[in-house]
């Protein structure tokens, strides 16, 4: 009993004297950025529980956090010692080659990692994904019951579902979607051409080659789905989608996963609540790719600091995504990439898309050029005061200048 | 004042905008010139949670001596002032050598996204600045003979317009004009068309961003006319009123001429202000149908891939393209500033 | 005030009282119907549905069991610790605004003062600095700050606010100080007062009221901020701005917009105070200060 008592205080004494913290780190800088939407408070709050003695902990969670992480990571000694990210993010960050390999501190402290949760390229390990998500369809099962309708499959189904709702006058506009100018009517397009078999640029080049067949039929596609929906779609991103949806106001959408659980929302009314139900994403045109694409969020750690500040925030890191933080309040935050996280309803619709083998989001060095440039480019073709083609080569246009800008051209 | 003495009084505020705006602003220069480098793609196998395929990406240590070289970027001189994405010159040379008409050439530079922008920027401004003056002004003359106890509260109300942050007042108004909400559905009955929607159409959108252009500025004209009220000569208006001149008469021939200084300072801030219009198309996600150059900017930047380099030369044509609308109301200042030549 | 003295005919009287009225609502409604609607749920304040539901707070009667709530400030002030923000900018402001003022009222003194042409030059450099968007302005001032290792404090927010806000006091300030008579501190001077002698015993005391105008106009610059504020302060000093931005939510998330509305109610009010403790010195510095232009 003496001895035993002497043993713990002198394992305390050890403890104490070398300063480990919970997560035994001794020392170190940890400063993370990311985006600010709950399951990366989550992650940003378990890192925190790392700070102690000789170990500073710090995280700048903002949705503007996309402006502030290169400049952060650029200088040396960087700011951030870790950006959260996700696939379109994460290209940012390598094309300025910012961020490190992580090999080493995977093998040395990465032992409860799954493998499909290293982001690698050619065999670097640049970032530790930890949730997924994807949009995928959302339906509303009383509407379509009364009216006999099969949950839809592909994107015909649902226009002739949407035509049979709007025939019958149960719903004006009956279909939703975020098609707001910018960057939501630029992953419906991204979303709908991937859908098509389309591929964006010519092979290991960074020309664009979307002026096809299969960018026309994707532009009418989404042309003739916009006829369904309520006349200010082009002001509409995912806040006012859900709105509409929330309100009873439409029947279909292609909706994001992380959105569905508050759509099931308390003030939402409770007939709405019962019948919101979603299945996974939509084909188009025959095709069997899913018109929709798959996106992670993981965290990378900067380039421009020490090995140690390095080690330590990737420990203080997997502390915060350690299986064991997975509850009832974080597990409905986000569909977790955790080893041991089961999925709550909210995240059936991610797990059909992952299923079904839909594609990623290009994680390309200029794919985000495309994007932008769609967001602006497409507007007109929406209006109807230009044709597809004339669309596709304003795209296609306003790509070229903005790659050759940034030397891939 | 001596030189000596106004470089003492003048060092401190030279030296906020020296190091803060000026420096910037030569970086600016510099950075709408260069580009960065040429990259080194290369093909390798990339693996996410979803699976493995090969990729394109950006080989680093291939262009790292000439990035290290010249940090700066690659000197390209005016070529981006002058690509599709601004300037334009040679789509807008096709553009001409194809037109069937002027009309129609006018309407096809609608497709290049610099002339887009010029065109809703400068209706905006000119549309919104004198609506701006007028009604500060009659609001100004309204507040001003109240009853004194009213006019503080009156003062206080009529600011509110410019003191709730855009980021939320926008917000709030966006859904108050949807086609469900109180001011959309009003319309509808105003106007006996349930299918009204402020937001569909790009010339009800333009008139929705100039109603908000006006009511969000007139509260600043008025404060600076209200003030300006308070010490016209009362000699002058009674020798007006002597001379028999109508109360409108001695507004138009008293009042607004004492004014006329302050409406040169408020057409000025209104006109800068104005050109670089940007809260409301975002707050009201209107870019489908209105942007401007500072929304360009803002585009550029705020994206996954951001565009220093243009962002840099929009900021640089916004400025010239300030000073080319500011000239009428500088070489006044100017006259005034030299009374004798 | 004068105007009222003389006798208006009662239609001209109407048309007055009927168009302030006009005028008031078109300014005060949106606010009020937000005050009103900061006591609502989301559902009901944006009603996708039928705005009425504002007033009858259909929703907000189902989760909450009334018509009225205080969820929204309780979220904001209480669980997101709005009050920390709300300290933030208090002291973004109040500094913004004097060490604004100290530098614009030299200067606009000093060019008020210089007949040479380069005060006239100066004040046009002063113009094409203020037609820089801000928001270009603070992605450059991003690398510098990492670098020197003072991004994300107060103070290097508050030196970038008060040098985008210089140019437009010290318009503001020369304009007033070339209304008062250039007599006062020249015959100082011949008293054998230096300039600044001068500036301090007979300008300064009769400056006060052009001041705190311009100090009204740099304190509602420094307060509804967004383009320096959200990009150059760290998560633990944010201002009020970014923090209710950061109620709105994001693409692939849903926000907190009832805490951003209640926030924003409850962030007008210390200005509702502030306006109408300076109201009158607001209109009477003006007075002296812009009429010559």
């Amino acid at each position: 009993m003496f001895l035993r008592k002497i043993a713990t205080v002198v394992a305390l004494t050890t403890l104490a004297s070398s300063a480990w913290a919970g997560c035994g780190i001794s020392e170190g800088r940890v400063s993370i950025v990311g985006n600010e939407f709950p399951a990366i408070q989550t992650i940003g709050a378990g890192a925190m529980e790392c700070a102690g003695d000789g170990v500073t902990v710090e995280t700048n969670l903002t949705a503007d956090h996309q402006k502030i992480n290169l400049p952060g990571m650029t200088g040396n000694p960087a700011e951030f010692t870790s950006a959260i990210v996700a696939n379109s993010s994460i290209v940012a960050l390598m094309n300025n080659d910012v961020i490190r390999p992580l090999n080493d501190l995977v093998e040395k402290h990465g032992q409860g990692l799954q493998k499909s949760q290293l982001v690698t390229i050619d065999g670097n390990i640049m970032g530790i994904a930890f949730m997924a998500n994807a949009q995928h369809l959302t339906y509303r099962s009383d509407v379509l019951k009364d009216l006999g309708i099969a949950v839809p499959s592909t994107y015909e189904e649902m226009l002739a579902a949407a035509k049979k709702i709007a025939n019958y006058n149960l719903m004006q506009y009956p279909l939703g979607g975020a098609y707001a100018a910018g960057w939501n009517l630029a992953e419906e397009f991204v979303n709908m051409y991937i859908g098509h078999g389309g591929e964006f640029f010519k092979p290991g080049t960074a020309e664009i080659a979307v002026n096809n067949q299969h960018g026309i039929d994707a532009l009418n596609m989404m042309k003739a789905l916009s006829e369904y929906m309520n006349p200010d779609f082009l002001t509409h991103d995912s806040n006012a989608t859900s709105a509409e949806w929330k309100a009873g106001n439409v029947a279909l959408m292609n909706m994001w996963g992380s959105r569905i659980g508050a759509l099931r929302g308390d003030e939402v009314d409770a007939a709405v609540v019962a019948a919101t139900a979603t299945a996974g994403p939509m084909t188009v045109g025959g095709g069997t790719t899913a018109a929709s694409t798959l996106w992670w969020d993981g965290f990378t750690i900067a380039k421009n600091i020490s090995d140690a500040d390095a080690e330590a925030t990737f420990i203080a890191l997997m502390h915060a995504i350690r299986p064991e933080m997975l509850n009832e309040t974080t597990s409905p935050q986000a569909v977790w990439l955790i080893d041991g996280y089961v999925p709550t309803p909210a995240a059936a619709g991610v797990f059909a898309a992952a299923a079904m083998g839909t594609k990623p989001y290009p994680m390309l060095p200029y794919a985000g050029l495309m994007h932008s440039a769609a967001g602006v480019e497409i507007v007109d073709f929406m209006q109807g005061k230009e044709t597809a083609e004339q669309a596709l080569a304003g795209l296609e246009a306003a790509y070229t200048t903005a790659a050759t800008e940034k030397g891939y051209l | 004042m001596k030189h000596k003495t106004f470089f003492w009084f003048f060092l401190p505020t030279a030296l906020a905008m020296f190091l803060f705006i000026a420096l910037p602003l030569t970086s600016i220069v510099s950075q709408s010139l260069h580009t960065p480098h040429d990259q080194v793609l290369v093909v390798v196998e990339s693996c996410d949670p979803f699976g493995c395929k090969s990729e394109t990406t950006i080989d680093h240590e291939a262009s790292k001596q000439i990035k290290e070289e010249e940090p700066k970027g690659k000197w390209v001189g005016f070529q981006i002032y002058t690509d599709r994405n601004h300037l334009a010159f040679k789509e807008v040379g096709e553009l001409w050598e194809n037109k069937t008409n002027f009309f129609d050439f006018v309407s096809s530079l609608n497709n290049l996204p610099f002339y887009k922008a010029m065109g809703f920027t400068l209706t905006y401004v000119i549309v919104v600045t004198p609506l701006v003056i007028l009604f500060g002004l009659i609001i100004a003359l309204a507040v001003n003979s109240l009853h004194r106890h009213l006019k503080g509260l009156m003062v206080f109300f009529s600011l509110l317009p410019m003191i709730v942050t855009p980021l939320v007042g926008s917000l709030i108004l966006f859904w108050m004009i949807d086609s469900r909400g109180i001011i959309g559905s009003g319309l509808q009955e105003l106007f006996a068309d349930p299918n009204l929607s402020l937001k569909a159409s790009t010339g009800l959108t333009w008139i929705t961003l100039i109603v908000y252009g006006v009511w969000h500025s007139a509260p600043f004209a008025f404060i600076v006319f209200y003030a300006g009220l308070q010490t016209v000569p009362q000699e002058t208006i009674e020798a007006a009123m002597i001379d028999g001149a109508t109360r409108f008469q001695q507004t138009i021939h008293v009042i607004v001429p004492h004014l006329s200084p302050l409406v040169a300072f408020v057409a000025l801030i209104q006109l800068m202000d104005n050109f670089r219009v940007f809260e409301p198309i975002v707050g009201f996600s209107a870019s489908a149908h209105a942007t401007s150059l500072s929304w360009i900017i803002w585009n550029d930047i705020g994206q996954e891939i951001r565009l220093m380099s243009s962002a840099a030369t929009t900021s640089v044509l916004t400025i010239i393209g300030v000073i080319i609308l500011l000239m009428p109301v500088l070489i006044r200042t100017w006259r005034e500033f030299n009374p004798e030549k | 005030m004068t105007s009222n003295q003389i006798k208006r005919p009662l239609g001209l009287q109407l048309l007055i009282y009927g168009f302030v009225l006009f005028w008031f609502i078109l300014a005060a409604f949106p606010f009020i119907w937000t005050m009103w609607g900061s006591f609502k749920v989301e559902l009901d304040f944006f009603s996708k549905g039928d705005w009425t539901n504002v007033f009858s707070g259909v929703r907000t009667q189902v989760v909450y069991g009334k018509s009225f709530t205080g969820a929204g400030y309780e979220g904001a002030w209480i669980q997101e610790e709005f009050w920390r923000a709300f300290l933030n900018t208090a002291i973004v402001c109040v500094s913004t605004v004097v060490i604004s003022l100290t530098l614009a009222t030299l200067g606009g003194y000093a060019l008020s003062r210089s007949g040479f042409r380069y005060s006239f030059w100066l004040l046009i450099i002063a113009l094409v600095f203020r037609a820089l968007p801000p928001i270009t302005l603070v992605s450059g001032y991003l690398q510098p700050f990492y670098d020197w290792n003072v991004w994300g404090t107060l103070p290097t927010t508050i030196i970038v606010l008060v040098a985008i806000n210089q140019p437009f006091t010290l318009w503001m300030l020369h304009s007033f100080f070339q209304t008062i008579p250039k007599e006062l501190d020249e015959s100082a001077k011949v008293d054998g007062c230096t300039q600044f002698q001068a500036f301090r015993h007979v300008i300064i005391p009769v400056m006060w009221p052009g001041v705190i105008t311009a100090g009204l106009f740099s304190f509602l610059l420094a307060y509804n901020d967004f383009a320096v504020t959200a990009l150059l302060l760290s998560q633990e000093n944010q201002t009020m701005v970014p923090k209710i931005a950061s109620f709105m939510g994001t693409t692939q998330t849903e926000g907190n917009i009832m805490f951003a509305v209640a926030a924003v109610v409850s962030s007008i009010i210390p200005l509702f105070i502030l306006v109408m403790f300076f109201q009158r010195q607001l209109v009477s510095g003006l007075t002296a200060g812009a009429v010559k232009g």
